[in-house]
């Protein structure tokens, strides 16, 4: 993909025929410096990219455990699980959560959100959004940034949790979304955020948070069916694990938008790497001819001087 | 047997023990070896386990489950505090 900007500029230095060597020199400093920045952005998001996906692996092993305990627990027990975060009400009030990054240049990374929010708010709860029942949670500095322009009512108490992300954090903003929703404040909850595939690919996730969707696989029932002695019982377990694998959910929402991040930059920025040289290849070339044109001039100019001497003599 | 502690940041522990206690929501207890298969919620309180390498370890969790399979123990907390 290449910058629709820099190029005209580059052709254009190309068909002026005089261009001037001083400022062709300049604009080569200048691409330079660029590319070199570029460079180190790139590396830099790599390097947190890794530390991004360490802790996506991390959370692994609590999550898994998690979601196997509650499948034995709920296998034990068909459905009748009538629980506070699975209420369906008639859809009113709608929070949505936009989880962005604090920082840009990374591509279409943060506008591939606003841009899901929109059709959102446009299709989907059009109804709730004209009366002004939608309200946004921006997580990350872009989101905040975008919708504090909006007429949408916000709460920006945890735009922040990016510069520090743990599960601590995370678990506050997600507690804020339980506790109204529980109330009745809101009877949707929603998390728009990238979902990591890889370095190179981002999915655009909108995720309904609660109420919670009754599970999918069910097929598997007969599957280890360990008599288990539960203390206290089944069904005060089962109350006490549901809000933590909310938590889970939301939090490894947020981690994977967090890799997600270093990933559209490390794409990004190897992009603006690779423009940055082909610009530089073609101003090396711009200089270089230019040169030339001046020295051949200068020497025309001898040759004829010389010339008009000796005719003259 | 087998005890592992994580937290959704890290594993804390995992390792041999020869006997761990809990604090159950309904009380404090022990698990050694050859356990019935148990799931049971934690309140916050004092995760204690010995290990024959190690000796004696605490730590305060912030609530939690543990579950207690063939020898194998697995907590899941969602918080240690330091």
């Amino acid at each position: 993909m290449k910058h629709p900007v820099v190029k005209p500029d580059a052709h254009f230095l190309y068909c002026s025929t005089m261009a001037n060597l001083k400022e062709v020199k300049s604009r080569i400093g200048s691409v330079t410096s660029t590319q070199q920045i570029t460079k180190a952005m790139k590396m830099v998001a790599a390097a947190k990219l890794r530390r991004a996906q360490d802790a996506i692996t991390q959370l692994r092993p609590y999550a898994e455990k998690l979601t196997e305990i509650l499948q034995n627990l709920s296998s034990a027990n068909k459905e009748g699980t009538d629980n506070v975060y699975g209420e369906q009400r008639p859809v009113n009030r709608v929070l949505i959560v936009a989880v962005t990054s604090d920082k840009g240049l990374a591509g279409a990374f943060n506008t591939n959100v606003m841009r899901r929010i929109r059709v959102l708010l446009e299709n989907d709860f059009r109804e709730q959004h004209q009366q002004g029942n939608v309200e946004i949670l921006p997580i990350g500095k872009k989101a905040l940034d975008y919708y504090k322009k909006g007429d949408v009512k916000l709460h920006t108490q945890f735009s922040g949790l990016f510069s520090n992300l743990s599960f601590d954090e995370a678990r506050s903003a997600a507690e804020f979304a339980m506790e109204n929703f529980v109330n009745g404040t809101f009877d949707k909850v929603i998390v728009v955020y990238n979902e990591f595939k890889n370095v190179a690919t981002q999915i655009i996730r909108a995720e309904q948070l609660l109420p919670i969707l009754p599970a999918e696989n069910e097929e598997e029932e007969s599957a280890a069916t360990v008599d288990y002695i539960y203390e206290p019982s089944r069904e005060e377990i089962v109350q006490e694990l549901i809000p933590k694998s909310i938590k889970i959910q939301f939090y490894k929402a947020l981690l994977d938008s967090n890799a997600s991040e270093h990933g559209a930059r490390m794409t990004a920025m190897d992009k603006a790497t690779d423009n940055a040289g082909e610009l530089l290849k073609e101003l090396k070339l711009v200089y270089n001819r230019t040169r030339q044109a001046a020295i051949t001039t200068e020497i025309l100019e001898i040759v004829a001087g010389a010339e008009a001497l000796s005719s003259s003599r | 047997m087998y005890l592992e502690i994580i937290t959704p940041d890290k594993k804390v522990f995992q390792g041999e023990v020869d006997s761990a206690t809990f604090p159950g929501t309904k009380g404090s207890f022990q698990v050694l070896n050859n356990h019935a298969p148990l799931i049971s919620t934690l309140a916050q309180g004092k995760v204690t386990y010995v290990s024959k390498a190690e000796g004696t370890h605490t730590l305060q969790v912030d609530g939690g489950v543990v579950e207690v399979l063939n020898n194998k123990i697995s907590v899941l907390a969602e918080r240690i505090i330091e």
